[in-house]
C-alpha cells in the first residue's frame, strides 16, 4: 500500500457517551473505509481526540471531512497530510525466542531499537513505536521467528513543526 | 414562570416546550412518558392524540412545512419510539424542522432489556440531525432549547430527545430540578456553528457568471422555501430574466403562473424543465442537492453546464456534481447578495443576450406541454382531470399534501402552485401514507386555510386511521382519494420495464369500501365515478367544514405518468406522452 493513499484526520470531539458510535456510524453509512482509529481523552477533559486514517481512494476526503463536521459533537477537524505531519504508531508483540534463534532475535531488537517488556526465556514481549510503514517492516523481520501475539494501536499524529 | 422554582422534570419539560413557543404537540402516551402527560393537562399546549405514532411524526412534519415553525411529536419508549423512525427519516431527508420527545425506561434500567426498552438514540442516530439522551432533570430546559435551536437553524432537520422516566416522575427524587428559562447563553454546543452569510467574493463571481451566461437556468430546490427566500428569488429571476425550474421539494417557491417558470424538473418533470437544464450552459442551483431523481444518469446530466451551487450545508457542495462556484450560506441571504452584486455589475443592461435561449425554451414549452387524453365515455376518470378540477375548484392558497405514487406526480404536475408553502410532500424518502397525517398537521397549524390531501388507494390504507384523529380533534381536512385499485406507480414500472408482468400491485376494486370506512371514521364521504360528477363533488366537499371529507375518485389504472426519464437513462432520453412522441424526432 502506498503511504499517501492514507490521510490522517484528527478530530476533537465532545467527551460524551455515544460520540464514538456517531463517528463510526457515519463512516459505515457513508461507505468510508477507516484504516485505523485511535481514541483517547485530551488534556482538557471536556474533549476527546479521535485520530483516524482513511483511504482517500475509497472516499473523497472532502466529503469525509464535511460529513464529520455535520456531527454536532465534533468540535474541530484537522486534516494532516503525510508531508506536513509527524505520525507514530505503537506495537506490542510477543515473539518466540527459543535458544536456537535468541541471539539473532536480540540483534534485530537492538538494531530496530525496540523495547523488551518481558522475557520468559521461551518468548519475548516487545514494544515498538515508529511510523506505520516502519511497523510493517519490523513485523516482517519478526515473522520468521514466530509471532505469538501482536497488537497495534493505529496511528496518532500531530502537525509538523515549522 | 419565575426562575429558581422547584419542580419535577416532567413539568419542566412541558414548560420548556411552552417557552419554545410550541402550540401543538402530536403524540401518543405510554408507560415511560406518562409523567409528562400529567402536566400536559394544565398546559396551554394543545395535544393532538394520534392513532399511530407514525401519524404523530408526519403531522409534526406537515405542521412544520405549512407554518415554518418546528413540529413536535411526543411518544413513549420502545414501540412508540420505533414507530416514529419513518417520519424521522422522512424529515431528515427533506430537512424538516421537527423535535421528537421519546420516553425512555428509568436511567438505571437502561441496558437491562427492561420492558419497552429500546436503544432509541442508537436506532435514530442515522435518521436525525442530532439526538440527546437526557440523564439529569436539571438539564431539561437547556437540552430542549438546544434541540429547537439545532432543528431550526443551519440545514433544518429532526432532533430527538430521549427522556428516562425517573427524571420526569415526581415520585422519584431524581426528577427534582430548579427551573430556569434556558437561553442561547445556556447552550453547550461547541461544535455547532452554522454559517448563513455567503462569501461576498464568491457571490460576486457568481454574479459575473450569471451576467455572461447565454443559456442559464435557475435550479430551485427546497432550501429556498426553508430559507423563506421566495421574494428574493423572484426579484433575481425577473431582473436577469432567467427561466426557473422548481424541484418536487420547491413547488410554490416560484409561481407556476409566472412566464419564467418551466415547472418541475426530473424523472417526471416537464419536458422543457428537463431539457432546459440538459442544454444549459449555467445551472444556478439554489438550495437543491442534485438528487438522482433530478439528474437522471449523472454522467450524462447537463454536460455543458457550469455550476453555481448555493447551499447552507457545505457537505452538499461538491457531493454529487462539482461546482464551479460553491457558496455556503442561507439561500435568502445569498440570493439577496446576488441581487445586489448583479445590480453593482450593471444589472439588466449588461446581461448576455438570451433572446435565442428564451425562444428555444418557449418553443419547447409550446411543443411539449403537459398533456393527457380525456377519458372516453364509459371509461374511468383520468387522474389528471381530477387534479385539474381540484385546482380549479379551490383558491390558490389551498394547501395540498400528497402521498407517494402516481397521484403525487399528477398533483405536482397539474396543480398550479402560485404561493410558497402550499405544497407538502415526501420527496426524499418517498413515504407512502404521508399525506393524511401531513395534511392534518398542516391544518392544525393553519386552521383558517383549506387543506386537501391528495392520496392514492395504497397510501390511504397505510395511515387512514388518522382520519379518526382528524374527526375527533375537529381538524377538518379534505381527502381526494385517487383510487385506481393499484399500486399505480409500481404498476407503471412493471408495465414499462418488466414486460407488463404485474406482480403484487393489484389492490382490489371494491375492498375496502372507502365510503363506509370514511364514514365509520366520522368523515363525510362521496364517491365519484364520472367526469361530470367531479366538479360538483369538490364543491360539495368544500361546503362541509364540520368534519373531514373523503372524496373517492375512481380512476383509470391504465394511465401512466409522463414525461418520464427511465431509471438509469440520461435526461436526454426523456419519454414524453405517447401523443407527443413523434415530435421528439425533430429535436436533436
Ligand atoms: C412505505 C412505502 N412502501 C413502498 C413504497 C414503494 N411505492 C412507491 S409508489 C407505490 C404505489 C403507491 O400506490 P398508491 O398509493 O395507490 O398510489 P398510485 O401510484 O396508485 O397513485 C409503492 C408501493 C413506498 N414508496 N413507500
Ligand atoms: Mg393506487
Amino acid at each position: 500500500m502506498s503511504a499517501d493513499r492514507f490521510h490522517t484526520i484528527v478530530t476533537t470531539v465532545e467527551n460524551k457517551p455515544g460520540v464514538l458510535a456517531r463517528v463510526a456510524g457515519l463512516f459505515s453509512r457513508r461507505g468510508f473505509n477507516i484504516e485505523s482509529l485511535a481514541v483517547a481523552p485530551t488534556d482538557d477533559d471536556r474533549f476527546s481526540r479521535i485520530t483516524f486514517t482513511v483511504d482517500v481512494e475509497s472516499a473523497p476526503l472532502e466529503q469525509v471531512v464535511k460529513q464529520l463536521n455535520k456531527l454536532i459533537n465534533v468540535v474541530e477537524i484537522r486534516e494532516l497530510p503525510p508531508e506536513d505531519s509527524v505520525s507514530r504508531e505503537l506495537m506490542l508483540v510477543t515473539v518466540s525466542a527459543d535458544a536456537g534463534h535468541r541471539k539473532e532475535l536480540m540483534e534485530i531488537i537492538e538494531e530496530w531499537r525496540a523495547f523488551v517488556l518481558a522475557d520468559n526465556s521461551k518468548q519475548i514481549m516487545l514494544s515498538f513505536s515508529a511510523r506505520t510503514a516502519r511497523l510493517d517492516e519490523f513485523e516482517e523481520c519478526l515473522r520468521p521467528f514466530g509471532i505469538a501475539e501482536l497488537q497495534r494501536t493505529g496511528r496518532v499524529a500531530l502537525p509538523a513543526l515549522d | 414562570m419565575s426562575d429558581n422554582q422547584q419542580m419535577p422534570g416532567g413539568e419542566a419539560l412541558v414548560k420548556s416546550l411552552e417557552h419554545e413557543g410550541v402550540d401543538v404537540v402530536f403524540g401518543y402516551p405510554g408507560g415511560a412518558i406518562l409523567p409528562v402527560y400529567d402536566p400536559i393537562i394544565d398546559s396551554s399546549i394543545r395535544h393532538v392524540l394520534v392513532r399511530h405514532e407514525q401519524g404523530a411524526g408526519h403531522m409534526a412534519e406537515g405542521y412544520a412545512h405549512a407554518t415554518g415553525r418546528p413540529g413536535v411529536a411526543m411518544v413513549t419508549s420502545g414501540p412508540g419510539a420505533t414507530n416514529v423512525v419513518t417520519p424521522l427519516a422522512d424529515a431528515f431527508l427533506d430537512s424538516v424542522p421537527m423535535v421528537c420527545i421519546t420516553g425512555q425506561v428509568p436511567y438505571a434500567a437502561i441496558g437491562t432489556d427492561a420492558f419497552q426498552e429500546c436503544d432509541t438514540t442508537g436506532i435514530t442516530m442515522a435518521v436525525t440531525k442530532h439526538n440527546f439522551l437526557v440523564t439529569e432533570a436539571q438539564d431539561i430546559p437547556r437540552i430542549i432549547h438546544e434541540a429547537f435551536h439545532i432543528a431550526t437553524t443551519g440545514r433544518p432537520g429532526p432532533v430527538l430527545v430521549d427522556i428516562p422516566k425517573d427524571i420526569v416522575d415526581p415520585t422519584n427524587p431524581r426528577s427534582a430540578m430548579t427551573w430556569y428559562t434556558a437561553t442561547d447563553a445556556d447552550m453547550e454546543l461547541p461544535g455547532y456553528h452554522p454559517v448563513t452569510e455567503g462569501d461576498p467574493e464568491l457571490i460576486r463571481q457568481a454574479a459575473e457568471m450569471i451576467r455572461d451566461a447565454e443559456r442559464p437556468v435557475l435550479y430551485v430546490g427546497g432550501g429556498v422555501l426553508k430559507a423563506r427566500a421566495a421574494d428574493a428569488l423572484r426579484e433575481l429571476a425577473e431582473m436577469v430574466q432567467i427561466p426557473v425550474v422548481t424541484t418536487l421539494m420547491a413547488r410554490g417557491a416560484f409561481p407556476d403562473s409566472h412566464e419564467l417558470n418551466l415547472g418541475m424538473p426530473g424523472m417526471h418533470g416537464n419536458y422543457s424543465a428537463v431539457t432546459a437544464m440538459q442544454k444549459s450552459d449555467l445551472l444556478i442551483s439554489l438550495g437543491a442537492r442534485f438528487d438522482d431523481r433530478v439528474t437522471g444518469k449523472l454522467d450524462g446530466f447537463a454536460p455543458e453546464a457550469k455550476i453555481i451551487h448555493v447551499d447552507i450545508d457545505p457537505a452538499e457542495l461538491g457531493k454529487v456534481r462539482r461546482a464551479n462556484v460553491g457558496i455556503q450560506g442561507d439561500c435568502r441571504l445569498v440570493i439577496e447578495g446576488l441581487n445586489h452584486a448583479i445590480r453593482e455589475l450593471g444589472g439588466t443592461a449588461v446581461q448576455a443576450d438570451r433572446s435565442a435561449w428564451r425562444s428555444t425554451v418557449s418553443g419547447w414549452q409550446e411543443k411539449f406541454p403537459l398533456t393527457y387524453e380525456q377519458s372516453a365515455p364509459g371509461d374511468k376518470l383520468k387522474p389528471q382531470f381530477v387534479i385539474e378540477q381540484l385546482r380549479d375548484g379551490n383558491p390558490s392558497d389551498t394547501i395540498v399534501a400528497s402521498g407517494v405514487g402516481q397521484h403525487q406526480m399528477y398533483a405536482s404536475q397539474w396543480w398550479e402552485f402560485d404561493h410558497p408553502y402550499t405544497w407538502i410532500n415526501s420527496g426524499g424518502l418517498g413515504t407512502m401514507g404521508f399525506s393524511i397525517p401531513a395534511a392534518i398537521g398542516a391544518k392544525a397549524g393553519m386552521p383558517e386555510r383549506r387543506v386537501w390531501a391528495v392520496d392514492g388507494d395504497g397510501c390511504f390504507q397505510m395511515t387512514a386511521q388518522e382520519l379518526v384523529t382528524a374527526s375527533v380533534e375537529n381538524i377538518p381536512i379534505k381527502v381526494a382519494l385517487l383510487n385506481n385499485s393499484y399500486l399505480g406507480m409500481v404498476r407503471q414500472w412493471q408495465e414499462m420495464f418488466y414486460e407488463e408482468r404485474y406482480s403484487e400491485v393489484y389492490l382490489q376494486e371494491r375492498v375496502p369500501d372507502y365510503i363506509k370506512w370514511a364514514e365509520a371514521m366520522g368523515c363525510a364521504a362521496i364517491r365519484v365515478e364520472s367526469p361530470e360528477e367531479v366538479g360538483p363533488a369538490i364543491e360539495k366537499a368544500n361546503e362541509i367544514d364540520d368534519r373531514p371529507v373523503v372524496v373517492e375518485f375512481v380512476t383509470d389504472a391504465r394511465e401512466n405518468v409522463f414525461p418520464m426519464v427511465p431509471s438509469g437513462a440520461t435526461n436526454s432520453e426523456v419519454v414524453v406522452d405517447p401523443s407527443q412522441q413523434h415530435l421528439l424526432e425533430d429535436e436533436s
